[in-house]
């Protein structure tokens, strides 16, 4: 084939033009801002280069309270989603009758609006001075006492923050699981079953071996999915997060940047960096935790 | 220490829901009753889609027969599960665990009893060689299924199967992913194995050749029916129809429209054969290659293609507007002189290789010779 | 040996295992159902029907259609509507143009430096977009594109990982078609337009569900770049709903906004469930 590097140039040029300025620029630029001190954004002015906003941010307790709030949730999250919805494909595939059915509706969630739907669930766990609300109803029918899980103790609230998100991440990992499962062989399975293995053994050691990759393919982007938490939580608990106790890392990310806090880009930098630098840490973490474990083909 | 068994199959029969929309139903085994003598090597035969692998599914438990009765020995096992049978099976992609080594793979059936049954990690490894050594990959312990070749993944499927000492050892085309030369060679070894192991063995093939060479009995199936069933010579000499008569054999038997009329049976014009016992009629004779003496005198006239040496023998090719194959293989001794400048080639036939079939029903046809 | 007790209590066995799923199957498609069923019976029940209950009621008997009137008359829900579609449909539309010509580039057309621009292109895909947001925003501040529709959507058009799946896709058509089209003259456009295109629907179709709902969903960059109610998207409006929304605490009503926010993505979903499964499902195992 000839070379005709100028047309594909052109073929290429709105991706790179919108990459270009949207992605590699920013990049770029995310890091300049973090080192920048003092910089003020209405005179595009700052003082010194130096790793103040880092401290600032490192020392600031509501930074501090988003990182707790985000770790908390994702090591919470992220292996009761995966372990749920292996559990949930597992099921899935032993049956025959209705399986379509039950599919579909756990898919549901995956396309409704995360913010739309956070509202019902405020709605189900929130204690007003009219009701107490669905959760409540259902608590009290065991005995318990009446909580309020929006705007009170910090378990609470933890609570229904960890519960919309595994609600929210099932789908996908349902999905993917049930895909990864079906593409086992039948043929391993009627082999071990001749042999008079019993299905816990089965599952543990030929089909976990066997999807493996996919499992780890999950846990990977929990993790990072996980880390970026923010449109749920501002789904349950309004805007103002810090207020709520209930802030995640993205969340300080944006308040710095917007709103009534807003209006520093060096810290939000700086704290942006600090999750990626934490994100690539973890998922460093899994792959090597991953070669020791994960068959691959 | 081996548990010899026969297996016996009642009746059995095994229906499939049909794909098309229509419903009904597809018989995939109709009726199938027969016993596999204890401490033998039996093959299934037959076209694809005859059923004989379903068969094998009905035999370890992983398909259920629609009715009929399974025993091993004397115990009823039609419904229980695969599981609890004790039967060996050996895929037709042998079905080794990727992620596991060999030693891994051939352990793995041994770490499934529970109870009494219980063995120590060194009595399963000491199992696990001892087949190894069996089957000769006792070298190849340590490695993936993926670094193997095709017949030492083979050699491991067997060894799997064999490990837990099966009362029977089912076996599902375990030729057909070998190269030529390889399935020459293994399918000595399977004989060999089963006869140094003395386990009832069921293997299914489609390749005719395979099942005469290894077989102490073999099965002939069509269409979920059993056709024949006997020692593959005894089967090869003595066909039970049409079917059975042009599925073995290679090369196939030479088949003819011919008529029997007083006594003479004819192909063509020709008068081949002085037969009695049989009623006038027109009928399908068979040849096998083997059967043609080269006669200048004989009876019947070919035209001549070519000539193919095959070092001892020599395969004469030619045509008769009355054969039903498109060319008529004869093999003869390399000593017999052919003038390939013939056009006309001519036969005398052996008559113990002349069988005749019923036109219609393709029942064969005895006959006496006069 | 007895066969037939074992026989039997596989049976058991079985049928308790089989009862056992599709209990816990039903009580997660319970869980996720539910507040779908809540969003839509509280949409129907009146204000202070709804206030009435301390104890709420799985059921109404006397349901409303106020609240959807409300939801369309006293917020701009209409507005919203509009903004979210002209958004999603310029985004998902131009990102299939630049990730359709681009994949094209990187799998049929040899130049120099392909390789470098690839692998430059592919370690963009470990950027997370929270790195890059703060200076977009800053950017399409000083462009002054705040509370406009540009503004909103052209940070939003690449992804280089549907680049990358496409570019995947379009290399597993053979080399013989496109030599094939070029001895019959047929200009590269051609080729890509009446060729690759139709071979790769699939793919194609796969990366225009994605980007549909993550555009229909999407709420961090709009909340960032708009502060006007004239260009809200649906989440900010379900948001500023939720905080300013219909004067007082009118639940029913942000219900039936709710309701009329999902409904469209939700009918999407009915219809094509099958094709957007086994969409997502290929997206997501090929990352």
């Amino acid at each position: 084939m000839e070379k005709n590097n100028l047309k594909a140039w052109l073929y290429l040029l709105p991706a790179i033009a919108f990459l270009g300025v949207f992605m590699v620029y920013p990049l770029i630029d995310v890091f300049i801002y973090s080192f920048e001190e003092g910089y003020n954004s209405a005179s595009q002015t700052f003082f010194g280069v130096g790793t103040y906003n880092y401290s600032y941010v490192l020392h600031d307790p509501y930074f501090l309270q988003a990182v707790k709030n985000t770790f908390i949730l994702v090591f919470i999250t992220v292996p009761i989603s995966t372990g749920l919805a292996l559990l949930i494909s597992v099921g899935l595939s032993s049956i025959k009758a209705l399986k379509n059915l039950y599919q579909t509706i756990y898919f549901l969630p995956y396309v409704t609006n995360t913010l739309a739907v956070g509202l019902v669930f405020m709605i189900l766990f929130k204690k007003t001075p009219y009701t107490d609300g669905l959760a409540n109803l259902i608590i009290s029918w065991f005995g318990g006492g009446s909580i309020d899980f929006i705007g009170g103790p910090y378990w609470a609230k933890m609570f229904v923050l960890c519960f919309y998100t595994v609600w929210v991440v099932l789908p996908f990992k349902i999905l993917i699981l049930t895909s990864a499962l079906a593409s086992v062989r039948q043929d391993y399975y009627n082999a071990a079953k001749v042999d008079g293995t019993s299905k816990l053994r089965i599952f543990t050691r030929i089909t976990l071996p066997m999807i493996s990759p996919t499992l780890f393919y999950l846990i990977i982007t929990g993790f990072i999915g996980a880390f970026k938490a923010y449109s749920d939580v501002v789904a349950l608990f309004g805007t103002d997060l810090n207020a709520a106790e209930m802030n995640t890392i993205v969340g300080y990310v944006y308040d710095m940047l917007y709103g009534n806090s807003g209006g520093y880009p060096s810290y939000a930098s700086a704290a942006a960096i600090i999750l990626f630098a934490i994100v690539l840490t973890i998922t460093c973490i899994n792959l090597l935790v991953s070669k020791k474990h994960v068959h691959y083909n | 220490m081996v548990i010899i068994m026969k297996v016996v199959l009642q009746n059995l029969t095994k229906k499939f829901p049909s794909r098309n929309k229509k419903g009904g139903e597809v018989v995939a085994v109709n009726d199938f009753t027969f016993e596999i003598p204890d401490g033998k090597l039996v093959g299934l035969l037959g076209p694809s889609g005859c059923g004989k692998s379903t068969t094998l599914n009905l035999l370890c438990g992983l398909q259920k027969p629609t009715s009929g009765k399974i025993f091993f020995g004397e115990d009823e096992v039609t419904n229980l599960p695969a599981e609890h049978r004790g039967v060996g099976l050996v895929f037709q992609n042998y079905a080794l665990y990727p992620h596991l080594t060999v030693l891994q793979n051939i352990i793995f059936p041994l770490q499934n009893l529970k109870g009494k049954d219980k063995l120590s990690k060194a009595v399963m490894t000491e199992k696990a060689y001892e087949v190894a050594k069996l089957v000769q990959i006792d070298e190849l312990m340590d490695r993936k299924p993926s670094e193997l070749s095709g017949g030492q993944q083979q050699r491991v499927a067997i060894a799997r199967a064999l490990v837990k000492m099966p009362k029977v050892l089912l076996l599902d085309e375990p030729l057909s992913n070998l190269d030529a030369r390889l399935r020459l060679q293994t399918r000595e070894e399977i004989r060999r194995i089963q006869r140094e192991t003395q386990i009832t063995t069921v293997f299914v093939t489609h390749d005719q050749e395979e099942a005469m060479s290894i077989s102490d009995m073999i099965v002939v199936m069509k269409d979920g029916v059993i056709q024949q069933i006997g020692k593959p010579q005894e089967v090869y000499d003595d066909p039970v129809n049409l079917f059975v008569a042009k599925f073995l054999g290679t090369p196939p038997i030479n088949v003819f429209r011919g008529e029997v009329k007083g006594d003479k049976l004819y192909i063509g014009q020709e008068a081949i054969l002085d037969i009695q016992g049989v009623a006038d009629q027109e009928v399908y004779v068979g040849i096998r290659p083997e059967g043609f003496i080269l006669d200048e005198q004989g009876a019947l006239g070919c035209e001549l293609s070519r000539l193919e040496v095959m070092g001892r023998d020599v395969s004469v090719v030619s045509t008769h507007p009355a054969c039903e194959n498109t060319t008529i293989r004869s093999i003869i001794g390399s000593d017999s002189k052919v003038d390939l400048g013939a056009k006309t080639i001519r036969f005398n036939v052996k008559p113990g290789k002349v069988d005749i079939f019923s036109m219609t029903t393709q029942e064969r046809i005895h006959f006496e010779l006069k | 040996m007895n066969y037939e007790k074992i026989e039997k209590s596989a049976q058991t066995r079985k049928k308790v295992v089989n009862v056992v799923v599709y209990v816990l199957l039903s009580i997660w498609a319970i869980m996720v159902l539910f507040p779908f069923y809540w969003m839509i019976l509280t949409s129907f029940q009146s204000y202070s029907a709804y206030n009435s209950e301390y104890i709420p009621q799985l059921f109404t008997l006397s349901p409303t259609l106020q609240n959807y009137v409300d939801a369309f008359t006293t917020v701009p829900l209409a507005r919203y509507f509009t903004n979210t579609l002209i958004f999603t449909l310029a985004t998902t539309g131009i990102m299939l143009v630049v990730t359709v010509l681009a994949a094209f580039a990187f799998a049929r057309m040899e130049f120099k430096g392909k390789n470098i621009v690839f692998t430059l292109f592919l370690s963009l895909m470990m950027i997370p977009s929270e790195l890059v947001i703060i200076t977009n925003y800053v950017t399409i501040t000083n462009l002054e594109m705040r509370n406009t529709f540009m503004g909103l959507i052209l940070p939003s058009v690449t992804s280089v990982f549907y680049i990358y799946l496409l570019k995947e896709n379009f290399a597993q058509i053979p080399d013989e078609l496109y030599y094939a089209a070029k001895v019959d003259g047929t200009s590269d456009f051609r080729y890509l337009r009446r060729v690759m295109i139709p071979i790769c629907k699939h793919t194609i179709v796969t990366i225009t569900i994605l980007k549909v709902i993550e555009c229909w969903n999407s709420y961090v960059w709009p909340r960032l770049i708009t502060d006007n109610q004239l260009y809200y998207l649906v989440s900010n409006g379900i948001q500023e709903i939720r905080e300013n929304g219909f004067g007082r605490e009118n639940i029913p009503a942000m219900m039936a906004a709710v309701v009329v926010i999902s409904v469209p993505l939700i009918v999407l979903f009915l219809i094509f469930h099958k094709k957007i499964m086994a969409g997502v499902a290929r997206g997501g195992t090929k990352g």
